[in-house]
């Protein structure tokens, strides 16, 4: 599904290099975990998948379903079916989040040599994806992101997600301010969305968003790498250890 | 200086009355020579130049084909009135029937009681603090116009159609508009009108009258135009006015408003687009609102969306008399600049002599936001759909003024099609 080779990432405008050879293969059906320490380049990563500017790819490789994401434009990555859940949701004033959400489903749909949905259909399909995530119509009026609690911007990445069912998920610290329970929401959206044909990549800075999604492989980041890769017990080590060993272990 | 302001001058001298109102054209011309035409001296003309305003013959207007687009509010059930190059043209307008409302012609000069209480007043009025030469100019020679008295709610609006025909037109259209207490009225006004437009519409609304107003203008790219709104709202009356302005090498409106009863509303809105690349583009909006009564309540939301050396102005003041208590008056003026060599300038002004009001305004200039570009897009909306959703979107509270949905669901239609016309 998602093959990361050898990638090294610095800052457009700065000497600065951020990722330092990351390599990483998510096979389809999975779910990936990364974890790590703050400012070990965990978004970056996920920014220079989904195509954000700002970021020089200096050397490496990264492909979904074997073509080449690096060369597509975001919405490209998009329509081959990429999705990122943002770390910090955007809010947009003046978009209704339901003329974003029909702009976006339609916009793939066109992309991939789809009819677009009606307003009829769009309107049942979303109202129900909405429901299961408690987002009530309110919501779905108001404009993007603007005014919605920490939760509500998380849920609504997830709804998102839901209406535009891409093959490869990288959700960025979806669980960050989110309290047990619209954590667990949130955890419920993503598995109803496990599939033989979707992966995902988790990447969180705490073991306990990992108790709800199950990962089958947890990676561990720091200064732009992987450092260590193992099963879901790697990541109740760092819940119970915390970084501090697997980093020393690994100079 | 001397050539400009010789040439200024021959356009007084040369200043011929128009038909009817006999004492009040005297009057304007009276007050239009003593304060002269303007000039970039000025300080109410400081962001605009208005030297090819006050040059004798109007500077020449390629007419624009605009045939790309179907005539606006052509969907509408309307009463359409047509002037070509500032001149009704009867034939090509609809029969000006309509139930609780009489319309006239000004070139007719119908000399009626309402229409002679009206004529050239408001625009007298409006022009102290603040001089206003090309409205006295326009009261005293206006050839043409419109007078419109609702005396109950207009079962559809009133569509006044400005054709552009002649390459070197110079209209002058004033109208006067009387809505009748409890009475309702919606007038559109679209079109280019000529290749330069002088128009003045006086708005009298009377107790718990309603007054709606969509203006489009464009889309040629050589026109010129300076209009003058002038309204009175009278107790628990409603005004509400918009403006979608598209190209147009100098547009200065000036919108000005005396909040004259108690809880009298009046809200005023513009949008405006402008591609240098397409055309030089200066756009001038400048609102005058006077609050002399309680619990007013005015709204100004002007927007301006500028590329390619598109230039962008605002000048803005809310007066609050004495007296003038619980009045709210808001006002905000926004630029979208979607390149580095577009410009706006903007000078907003509170001034406020009652202690107990609620007044704000705000002026920002700013590019599009990236983030929300990368976000839009991350979603798979493609670069192009994404700006236009985003400029949409910054437009969209000077839109929301608009309360026939209809109607700004063409106003939307439009400016969507501008957007894509425009890409780049
Ligand atoms: N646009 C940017 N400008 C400056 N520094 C950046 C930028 N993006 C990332 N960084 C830096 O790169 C490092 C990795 O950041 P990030 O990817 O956000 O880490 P994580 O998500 O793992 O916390 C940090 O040192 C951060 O400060
Ligand atoms: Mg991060």
């Amino acid at each position: 599904m998602l093959e990361i080779k050898n990638l090294h990432v610095k800052l457009e405008d700065e000497d600065k290099q951020i990722l330092k050879g990351v390599n990483l293969t998510v096979e389809p059906g999975k779910v990936h975990a990364i974890m790590g320490p703050n400012g070990s380049g965990k978004s970056t990563l996920s920014y220079v998948l989904s195509g954000r500017d700002g970021y020089e790819v200096t050397e490496g490789s990264a492909t979904l379903e074997g073509a080449d994401l690096l060369e597509m434009e975001p919405e490209e990555r998009a329509a081959a079916g990429l999705f990122l859940a943002f770390q910090y949701p955007v809010e947009i004033p003046g978009v209704g989040n339901m003329t974003f959400l029909r702009t976006a489903v339609n916009a793939q749909r066109k992309a991939r040599g789809q009819d677009e949905l009606s307003a009829g259909e769009f309107l049942k399909v979303v109202r129900e994806k909405a429901k299961t995530l408690k987002i009530d119509a309110e919501m779905l009026k108001r404009p993007v992101n603007v005014g919605f609690s920490g939760g509500e911007k998380k849920r609504n990445e997830i709804l998102q997600m839901a209406m535009l069912e891409p093959k490869m998920c990288i959700l960025d610290e979806t669980d960050s301010g989110l309290d047990v329970d619209a954590m667990k929401l949130v955890a419920d959206g993503v598995n109803a969305l496990r599939d033989a044909g979707r992966s995902f990549l988790v990447i969180t800075h705490y073991q306990r968003l990992l108790d709800h999604i199950k990962p089958d492989v947890v990676h561990i980041m720091a200064d732009g790498r992987i450092i260590r890769t193992g099963g879901p017990e790697l990541a109740l080590e760092v819940e119970q250890n915390g970084y501090a060993d697997i980093l020393a272990e690994a100079q | 200086m001397a050539a400009p302001q010789a040439k200024a001058s021959a356009r007084l001298d040369a200043l011929q009355t128009g038909p009817g109102f006999g004492a009040a054209r005297a009057d304007a011309l009276a007050r239009l020579r003593a304060m002269g035409l303007p000039d970039r001296r000025d300080e109410y003309w400081r962001y605009t130049d208005p030297a090819t305003l006050n040059v004798q013959a109007a500077p020449a207007a390629p007419v624009f084909d605009a045939s790309d687009e179907a005539p606006l509010f052509d969907a509408l059930d309307r009463v359409k009135l047509v002037f070509v190059d500032g001149v009704f043209d009867p034939a090509a307008s609809d029969d000006p029937a309509l139930a609780g409302v009489e319309i006239l012609r000004l070139a007719d000069a119908p000399d009626i009681s309402w229409a002679n209480g009206l004529y050239g007043t408001l625009e007298t009025a409006g022009q102290t603090p603040v001089a206003r030469p090309f409205a006295a100019l326009n009261t005293a020679a206006a050839t043409d116009g419109i007078l419109i008295r609702a005396t109950a709610r207009a079962a559809k609006p009133v569509h006044l159609i400005y054709i552009h025909e002649s390459e070197t037109s110079d209209p002058i259209l004033h109208h006067l508009v009387k809505v009748e207490p409890g009475a309702e009225l919606t007038l559109l006004e679209t079109g280019p009108a000529g290749a330069r437009f002088n128009k003045v519409l006086e708005v009298d609304v009377a107790t718990g009258g309603r007054f709606h107003h969509v203006q489009v203008q464009g889309r040629d790219h050589q026109r010129r135009a300076v209009t003058h709104l002038f309204t009175r709202v009278a107790e628990e009356a409603l005004f509400k006015s918009f403006t979608l302005t598209a190209n147009g090498v100098l547009t200065r409106n000036e919108c000005v408003i005396d909040i004259a009863g108690d809880d009298a509303v009046a809200h005023v809105a513009g949008a405006a687009l402008g591609d240098g690349a397409t055309g030089a583009f200066h756009h001038d909006d400048t609102v005058f609102i006077t609050h002399g009564a309680e619990r007013g309540e005015s709204r100004q939301v002007f927007k301006k969306v500028l590329k390619h050396g598109a230039v962008g102005t605002f000048q803005g003041k809310i007066l609050v008399k004495p007296g003038a208590q619980k009045t709210d008056g808001y006002q905000i003026s926004q630029s979208l600049l979607l390149d580095d060599d577009s410009q706006f300038l903007a000078k907003p002004e509170l001034e406020i002599y009652a202690d107990d009001v609620k007044c704000s305004h705000g002026s920002t200039t700013g590019a599009l936001d990236e983030t929300a570009l990368f976000y839009l897009r991350s979603r798979g909306v493609p670069q192009e759909e994404a700006v236009a959703l985003l400029v949409l979107s910054f437009l969209a509270d000077a839109i929301a003024e608009i309360e026939d949905e209809d109607i700004q669901a063409e106003i939307v239609a439009r400016l969507e099609a501008w957007l894509s016309r425009h890409r780049g």
